[in-house]
């Protein structure tokens, strides 16, 4: 028997005045799992957080937490401590107070709560600050305090909406480590809700990626870089170059898409029939540039627009004439040895390897609205 | 993950002794489930939640059973319906539907076409007064509260200080104070002769209504513009507009929710003021003093009939402002740069905060402190000693007083207990916003209708109940007068608290008592308080509503009037004393409250 939390979802629907928050989601988290939930703003993000803590019922579908339903289970009775944006630290009582109102709320004396409180600060190391106010404390410590708070209460499994949203962008790296960590130093069930890709990426054991309130893809960080399942998925978790094309010949271990009139992309073999309209898409990091011609697979010639620097990467857009823009991010040592800076508004060539071209089936949609993050 | 045991260790450098719970051993823990979770970790989280339940006290296991009970969904139905039923039952229906019982009088008030056209002139003086009053108090009052917020002066203290006067002294008194000066030769007719008494009437409604509603209008607008972000203002100024253009074209239209608020609040207590209009009025009638001088009378259908339609009109016309007034639009299309420019420049102002502080200190400061001089006389002729002593009338005035206190302290008691859960009710929109958007609207209705014909309404109401005391009729009066200043003080205290905080104290554990007994209400103490005090100083201040339900029992303020008018024979010391210790009292409370205030 283990205290941490299972958590299980099964069609779970939320409607407000007919707009569908949450569309039919299922999906299985498991004990002791530090799991994002990732998706642009308006995608329902708060609402399945506050679905799964209680503060709001479904329409319909079930919540269960470790095999049992708790759909109509109140706040109270979850063990599951709510961790708002802003943090909702009370004001009118110390840390102390703050981290003891859990156990004080669930019955244990107020010498024990204190007790229990104190212990806990210790661990997230702010005992010095016990007796502050919580608008004496900065950003990242009042995250602290928040923290304590629900895992004082008992919670087994953490709740957290953007957790990072208030802290400043350089602090906000630093401490998305030491939340995990702390989660799994204290042992409790996390969901994190954030629309930082790179904060979902470095810190989840498994990401929920969100879209118009329905469950877009849930499975590991790499899984979800390397096999996005749709090209909104490719989009929004880690960028990537898109062509609309049709599918023209199938080979044992190619599939030919022709995305303009003599221009076609090689991709690796797919379940796709010749005919069927497609988009190839293929990540910008794995796009280079060759200043020499070659009339190799996967080699187009077109016109390096504009470069920009982006950290470590040179970000190059290429114009390909009727096929479109495409964007490569060249390693920038590279990127020097070739001299590209100086090459903007002449001719190269682009390349992008077999294997890393994607085909997705076209969506319905326009593909400039099926990528726009909502 | 083997990493992982030192980094624990380190932060936890010196567990203390009785630190059981996250005790840990140099161990590296198994891992399980392969996300990094050890089952040292497992077993520590297990332990922290099998701590058991050992003090044993009566009273923390009354308050957790008590936690426990207002989980249930049948004891939350209890507690706000037995709310919404109180409001309903003895704040609303009686005062405002109750007149309709008396239907067969309102009819037969028709046959009497003299007295239709008496009170018809009546009923159109009170909007006549209160329309052109609380306009004309709008326009004087927003220079003050400009001055107030925006001033640098050394002076701002101390006129906000001064503002508040006519708010702390009681209508009553504030009344004489009124009829002192404008109407006697101690006042402004002894400074400049005879020719300058006014008569009590209608110019002397006027005067007086004008000065008791300012400050209103100041504290409204001064709350607004603290409110308000002076950049919209200076981005204006910065695009080419003069100061006043800007305050014209930008200010204006943006803070005209609260000019709309303070105008109707101005308006509503303009309306609704008996007391002290009784006192100045003269032969003049409004509608309140047109309902007591048919009450002294003896007339029971005249008095039925202006309380049914004061009821409507001043119910209806509220409605229709809420509503209208805010699609109306200030006229900002068309700016004229030369004049605005001109009326900005320092002369202007300097001008406009003359006339400003000129009709403050001349209409509205000096006639409200006037009570205090005859006050002054009663100390040297020996009135106070038989005022200490009880003798003559003021066997009756000590009644008064403590009846007067006893009511206020157990119709704020009652509002505050029965008022507690409908204003969570609206500020937290429970049981869905319909109901919460319906009764937020109503609990405004009992301030807006003239508080003598909803006196009448609550007397024709109970008329046929003769088995509850005059007392509790009068409570009730007063409750349903003061519960509108409890409630909207305690939602807007409730509305400040982020919801999300009471959201996060549930998913801790806490149950809906626990939340609002450890949150909810020590952060909108204040607000408490605050409304409790508006809710005291305000019925122990009624005379409205108390003339019309009174049969034998007497108030303090109803005995002012009484005195004032010479129904009961009375010095203009012994007034002065009397007024001055109801003066007194409600500044305590004023005191009370802003030294709890800062202290919280």
């Amino acid at each position: 028997m283990t205290s941490l939390t299972s958590i299980t979802l099964v069609d779970v629907t939320k409607t407000f005045a007919r707009v569908r928050a949450i569309d039919r989601i299922s999906l299985e988290i498991r004990d002791g799992e530090y799991v994002c939930v990732l998706g642009p703003t308006g995608s329902g993000k708060t609402t399945l957080l506050r679905l799964i803590a209680g503060l709001t019922s479904p329409t319909s579908g079930d919540i269960k937490l470790d095999g049992k339903s708790v759909t109509y289970v109140r706040p109270e009775d979850r063990n599951a401590a709510y961790v708002p944006q802003q943090y909702a630290l009370f004001p009118h009582m110390t840390v102390r107070e703050n981290v003891a109102f859990g156990p004080l709320a669930r019955g244990f004396t107020s010498e024990e709560s204190l007790q229990k409180a104190d212990e806990i600060l210790r661990i997230v190391r702010l005992a010095h600050r016990a007796g502050s106010s919580p608008h004496e404390l900065s950003g990242g410590m009042q995250q602290r305090v928040a923290l304590a708070r629900g895992l004082a209460a008992g919670a087994s499994l953490l709740l957290l909406d953007e957790p990072l949203g208030a802290i400043d962008a350089r602090l906000r790296v630093m401490l998305r480590y030491e939340i995990r960590r702390l989660a799994k130093e204290v042992a409790v069930t996390v969901i994190h809700v954030t629309h930082d890709q790179q904060e979902a990426m470095s810190i989840a054991d498994r990401i929920a990626v969100l879209r118009e309130g329905t469950l877009a893809q849930f499975g590991p960080p790499s899984e979800i870089y390397t096999s996005p399942e749709s090209p909104f998925l490719a989009n929004f978790v880690g960028g990537a170059n898109f062509l609309e094309g049709t599918v023209v010949e199938k080979k044992p271990e190619t599939t030919l898409v022709e995305v303009a009139e003599g221009f076609r992309i090689a991709g690796p073999a797919s379940a796709h029939l010749v005919g069927d309209a497609v988009v190839a898409s293929f990540r910008r990091e794995r796009t280079s540039i060759l200043t020499s011609a070659n009339l190799e697979e996967n080699v187009v010639p077109g016109k390096l627009v504009s470069t920009s620097l982006l950290g470590v990467f040179l970000r190059c857009s290429v114009d390909l004439g009727r096929a479109g823009t495409i964007v490569a991010k060249v390693p920038l040592r590279e990127a020097i040895e070739q001299g590209l800076p100086d090459l903007v508004g002449e001719a190269v060539c682009v390349s992008t390897n077999r294997d890393a071209v994607i085909i997705f089936t076209r969506p319905k949609r326009p593909l400039a609205v099926e990528l726009e993050a909502l | 993950m083997l990493g992982m045991a030192p980094r624990l260790l380190a932060w936890m450098q010196r567990p203390s002794a009785s630190s059981q719970v996250f005790h840990i051993r140099r161990s590296v823990g198994q891992v399980r489930g392969g996300y990094g979770v050890t089952e040292r970790a497992r077993s520590q989280n297990d332990r922290l939640h099998r701590q058991v339940v050992t003090e044993n006290t009566v009273s923390r296991h009354a308050a957790l059973f008590l936690d426990s009970v207002s989980g249930s969904r049948s004891v939350r139905v209890i507690t706000y319906g037995t709310g919404i039923l109180f409001f309903l039952v003895i704040v609303f229906v009686p005062p405002v539907f109750g007149i309709l019982l008396g239907w067969p009088k309102i009819l037969e008030m028709l046959s009497y076409p003299d007295l239709m056209t008496r009170a018809g002139s009546a009923i159109a003086a009170s909007f006549a007064i209160a329309v052109p009053v609380s306009l004309l108090d709008l326009a004087a009052g927003l220079p003050l509260a400009w001055f107030i917020v925006r001033s640098k002066s050394a002076w701002v203290s101390t006129i906000d200080t001064l503002a508040n006067i006519p708010f702390i002294v009681p209508t009553v008194a504030l009344g004489y104070s009124v009829l002192t000066f404008w109407g006697s030769d101690q006042g402004l007719g002894g400074l400049l002769g005879p020719q300058f008494i006014l008569s009590p009437g209608w110019q002397m409604i006027v005067l007086l209504h004008f000065a008791f509603s300012y400050p209103v209008i100041v504290r409204v607008m001064v709350g607004a513009l603290q409110g308000y972000k002076e950049v919209y203002e200076i981005a204006a100024r910065t695009l080419g507009a003069s100061a006043f253009t800007a305050v014209r074209t930008v200010s204006l239209p943006l803070l005209k929710p609260s000019l709309i608020a303070a105008f109707l609040l101005a308006f509503a207590r303009s309306l609704s003021e008996t007391g002290a209009t009784i006192m100045v009025a003269g032969t003049f009638e409004n509608g309140p003093v047109f309902i007591r001088n048919a009450r002294v009378a003896g007339l029971e259908s005249p008095l039925i009939f202006v309380s049914f339609v004061l009821i409507v009109t001043s119910s209806l016309f509220f409605i229709a402002v809420r509503f209208l007034a805010p699609r109306m639009g200030l006229p900002i299309s068309k700016v004229i740069p030369g004049l605005e420019t001109q009326l900005s420049s320092k002369h202007s102002v300097r001008l406009r905060n003359l006339l400003t502080f000129l009709a403050f200190i001349l209409v509205v400061i000096t006639p409200s402190l006037f009570v205090v001089l005859p006050g002054v006389d009663a100390v040297a002729d020996g009135t106070l000693q038989s005022m200490v002593s009880g003798s003559g009338i003021w066997a009756t005035y000590w009644q008064a007083v403590g009846l007067s206190y006893l009511i206020a302290l157990v119709a704020t008691g009652l509002n505050m207990m029965m008022g507690l859960p409908v204003s969570i009710l609206i500020a937290r929109a429970r049981g869905g916003k319909l109901i919460a958007g319906i009764l937020d609207t109503l609990v405004n209705i009992p301030i807006v209708v003239p508080s003598i014909a909803l006196g009448v309404s609550i007397a024709v109401f109970w008329a046929d109940i003769t088995y509850i005391p005059e007392f509790w009729l009068l409570v009730f009066a007063h409750s349903s007068i003061t519960y509108t200043y409890f409630v909207r003080s305690m939602i807007a205290g409730v509305e400040s608290i982020p919801s999300e905080v009471e959201d996060v104290a549930r998913t801790l554990g806490a149950r809906p008592l626990a939340v609002f007994r450890r949150l909810t209400l020590p952060l909108s103490k204040y607000a408490l308080l605050a409304g409790a005090i508006m809710a005291f100083t305000r019925s122990v201040d009624e005379t409205g509503a108390t003339l019309a339900v009174a049969k034998k029992l007497t108030t303090a303020p109803v005995l002012m009037v009484d005195w004032v008018r010479g129904t009961i024979p009375a010095s203009a010391s012994a007034i002065g004393l009397g007024l001055a210790l109801l003066v007194l009292t409600s500044f305590v409370s004023l005191l009370v409250l802003t030294v709890a205030s800062r202290r919280m």
